[in-house]
């Protein structure tokens, strides 16, 4: 499907003609009787492909799920992206394929299933301690013991973590970066949805990020990518 | 890499970036321009802020490409 034409519209998200496929799937799901009821099954065989495919893809993260869970996964996230798609129909404007707007849909049901999976087995301490800040260099590929300005500015950070974050932030922090909790397993634990805890390690990073460049830690500009 | 630069670019936050909910609305659009290479960052680069950041979105996109060119080919 072509790109969205920003001369004609303000909207990048602007619907070009469908194609032959796409139109045959909304034409067919928004329909009844048996061209309906068939479109459904091979929707759902096709979200199923694909559910299974993206967890054997995710293989650091599912590789603990084996045998029959494995496969029931799979089944769970096509079945509740195949809900999601039929309610949404009428949301989906056309600016790509069908199908790629559905695979969107099931890899993240994929993605939320597997964060749920992650409480099952991690054996995560939620409270701060002193080792979790002491492993914080190694998660940002640094040997402490070599390099004393790390240590000066570790203790900038956790001064700052402790005095400009909120408790909700602090503890968003604590989690995703000394623990290395990943996100979607701690929506699940906080009841929360992904943007809003992005969001709230995205405020923390800012702040915190512009207490080490007030105090001298770094500069105002970041480093570029090595 | 170096750590601190690591550490200092995960501080860093994008104004572009404009979360994952926005992402999410419009990461199959995004994801068909990555596939034919037609710019996807110009033409959405609240995306593509997000997904450098984000590591679930970053990991849906590798999903969804991973789907469509399956598809492909």
């Amino acid at each position: 499907m072509a790109p969205p034409d920003p001369a004609a519209t303000d909207d990048l998200v602007t619907a070009a003609a469908p194609d032959g496929d796409t139109a045959e799937w909304t034409r067919t799901l928004t329909g009844t009787g048996p061209d309906h009821d068939r479109a459904v099954c091979r929707l759902h065989e096709l979200l199923l492909r694909i559910a299974r495919r993206e967890i054997n893809r995710r293989e650091a993260r599912s590789s603990a799920i084996t045998g029959p869970e494995r496969d029931d996964l799979a089944h769970q996230a096509a079945a509740d992206a195949l809900l999601v798609v039929l309610a949404k129909l009428d949301r989906f404007r056309g600016e790509s394929r069908f199908t790629t707007w559905a695979y969107k849909i099931v890899v993240f049901e994929v993605s939320s299933k597997l964060g749920r999976h992650f409480w099952r087995t991690a054996e995560i301490s939620m409270d701060a301690d002193t080792r979790a800040w002491e492993r914080l260099p190694d998660r940002f590929g640094s040997d402490p013991a070599g390099e004393p300005e790390w240590r000066d500015l570790l203790t900038a950070l956790r001064r700052a973590v402790e005095t400009e974050l909120t408790e909700h932030q602090r503890r968003v922090f604590h989690a995703i970066v000394l623990r290395g909790v990943p996100l979607d397993a701690l929506v699940v634990e906080l009841s929360s949805n992904r943007n809003a805890i992005y969001k709230t390690l995205f405020d923390a990073r800012r702040k915190l990020r512009a207490s080490l460049v007030a105090n001298g830690y770094m500069a105002d500009k970041p480093s570029r990518r090595s | 890499m170096n750590g601190w630069s690591a550490l200092d670019r995960f501080l860093h936050t994008d104004p572009q970036d404009t979360g994952c909910a926005e992402t999410m609305d419009l990461l199959h659009a995004y994801a068909e321009l990555v596939t034919a290479d037609q710019n996807a960052a110009v033409w959405y680069p609240q995306v593509a802020a997000h997904v450098r950041a984000c590591g679930p979105c970053a990991e849906d996109l590798e999903g969804l490409l991973a789907a469509i060119r399956a598809d492909i080919g």
